[in-house]
């Protein structure tokens, strides 16, 4: 079976700090991965080299790029994996819009707040070329109803949301193409504990309905326990544990990795 | 007579040079905008700096003006920019666009259809079509070269959204050669049709905002539009008060403060020429 993602010997330096060194994994369909580790410790700065927003400065992403359709077809026998590192800047950011879907920590981060939900959902499709005006209204209250958000407030600014709410239509504006590759930077923080609840069950939701792989970088053990397969805890810039996520958590064999999972408190 | 305190049109001969420059560069690339190196002119911005920059270099001693502000050749945007080119560069002006070469125009397109040989110079105010949309210049000039439009729909689509259709009425963004997408000033978007086409040169002009850009003469500009959705011209749904033509865009007007007003043509040459062909509205003295 061919990795969705395969992530070889990921470097960035920030001049002589190291942002994150050497790290290296692989990500297969439907599978979700998560990344955990202190502030600091690199986990963003590896999920924007993978995501294109920052340029590694060695090591390569490959990505398995979906055979175009249709009329795209000819001419084109490039897909399979590919390195998306090298890859030409319209390709990368035609994969960020179509397969690959980016959601931010801080919703603003990810949303117009200019713009109503119902734009903000269908930035994304205009954006690969529907021009049904109908058609995009009809997907937008469809994924406003996935993410449970009230039909009515399609016309809504997000300014009015909650901030559970615009987490919500974040999710819904990057899941509207039906990406295959989620990267998702602390999806939950700065909610309150039973909307993080609510969330979490809904990602998880969507994770396994749609068939999605997910890659999450998160400080918060609890997210991981729910929604990964498998996790890797970095320090310092580097994976000092990989492993399946329950083996990891409820036997953590680094120094690190035991002092991690015993500064959670138990209520 | 020209003041020979100043050399001909007012800029220095390198400045017209560069202007020129641009706009061959613009005329190369229908749609794109070009930075050019704009210079202080005589008046403040958003009277008109760009389009006076664009004049002055494309204008020679054997051209014809004409300038019209909304429309009209006789408000005070329009007089003194004839003025300021008929004292600094010596030219000829007129009111009528058949005789004109050289048309400066703010936020009208002339009724009477365009010919060869003509320029049509516009002032623009804000270049850029994404810019309330996206505010960094890096990401709109990235978004152009990588033909990346979703978010001008974005914008259409607030508009149905919100009013039931589309509301934009000016400035409405063209579709250049299926490759650009313009701003084509804030004309009403009842003169979009003849941006398309067109036998004139069209040359753009943001003074502030340092950028030129063209549509040579036959090019195609669509307006953006959805498939449910299509784009329509729109003017006040009445007769001109004046001269009675009922295909020109009309200015209303307000006659007194008992709710009294009238419909007249804002193309003010269009309108006295019906005027004197015979042609009578309702409202004419």
């Amino acid at each position: 079976m061919t990795p969705l993602l395969s992530v070889q010997g990921i470097t960035k330096h920030y001049g002589t700090h190291i942002g994150c060194a050497d790290v290296s994994f692989d990500l297969y369909p439907g599978e979700v991965m998560g990344i955990v580790g202190e502030s600091g410790s690199g986990k963003s700065t590896l999920l924007n080299c993978m995501a294109g927003h920052l340029a590694p400065d060695a090591g390569r992403v490959m990505f398995d790029t979906r055979k175009p359709s249709g009329d795209d077809a000819a001419g084109h026998d490039t897909y399979g994996p590919r390195d998306t590192v090298t890859m030409s800047e319209p390709e990368r950011r035609m994969l960020s819009r179509t397969d690959w879907a980016f959601v931010h920590q801080h919703a603003r981060d990810g949303l117009r707040m200019g713009v109503s939900a119902g734009g903000n959902v269908g930035e994304r499709l205009m954006a690969v070329g529907a021009r049904h005006y109908a058609s995009i209204r009809d997907q937008a209250t469809d994924w406003l109803g996935r993410v449970e958000i009230d039909a009515g407030r399609i016309d809504d600014r997000p300014t009015t949301f909650s901030g559970g709410m615009q987490q919500r239509l974040q999710i819904a504006r990057n899941l509207v193409t039906g990406p295959r590759l989620v990267f998702m930077d602390e999806p939950t923080g700065g909610l309150d504990v039973s909307v993080q609840a609510r969330l979490l069950d809904l990602l998880r939701g969507l994770v396994r309905d749609m068939g999605l792989s997910a890659i999450i970088v998160t400080h918060d053990l609890a997210v991981v326990r729910l929604l990964a397969d498998r996790i890797m805890v970095m320090k310092s810039g580097r994976v000092v544990e990989s492993g399946l996520t329950d083996q990891v958590l409820d036997d953590p064999q680094h120094a690190y990795s035991q002092l991690l999972v015993s500064s959670v408190l138990q209520v | 007579m020209t003041d020979q305190a100043y050399n001909f049109a007012y800029l220095d001969e390198q400045t017209k040079r560069m202007i020129r420059r641009a706009i061959l560069k613009g005329v190369a690339i229908p749609g794109y905008q070009v930075p050019f190196a704009s210079r202080e002119m005589p008046m403040p911005y958003g009277w008109g700096t760009g389009g006076v920059q664009v004049s002055a270099a494309v204008l020679t001693p054997d051209d014809t003006l004409k300038v019209i502000d909304q429309g009209a050749d006789d408000t005070t945007n329009a007089v003194s920019i004839r003025s300021f080119f008929e004292r600094t560069a010596g030219v000829a002006t007129t009111t009528a666009t058949r005789d004109a070469t050289v048309i400066q125009t703010r936020h009208r397109i002339p009724e009477e259809p365009l010919t060869e040989g003509q320029i049509l110079v516009y002032q623009v105010p804000i270049p850029e079509p994404l810019r309330f949309l996206e505010p960094r210049e890096s990401e709109t000039r990235k978004m152009h070269s990588l033909e990346e439009y979703g978010l001008m729909h974005v914008k259409l689509y607030e508009d149905i959204s919100r009013h039931g259709h589309i509301a934009t009425s000016y400035a409405y963004p063209v579709k250049v050669e299926g490759r650009y997408v313009m701003d084509p000033s804030p004309i009403p978007k009842f003169d979009n049709p003849k941006l398309s086409g067109t036998p004139a040169i069209q040359l753009f002009g943001a003074g502030r905002e340092q950028r030129i850009y063209a549509l040579p003469p036959y090019t195609q500009a669509v307006s953006l539009d959805f498939d449910d959705h299509p784009f329509t011209p729109s003017k006040a749904d009445h007769p001109c008060g004046l001269c009675a033509a009922t295909d020109s865009y009309l200015d209303e007007v307000i006659t007194d403060d008992q709710g009294g007003r009238m419909f007249v043509c804002s193309d003010t040459d269009y309108c006295t020429a019906r005027q004197a062909a015979g042609h009578k509205g309702k409202d004419a003295a």
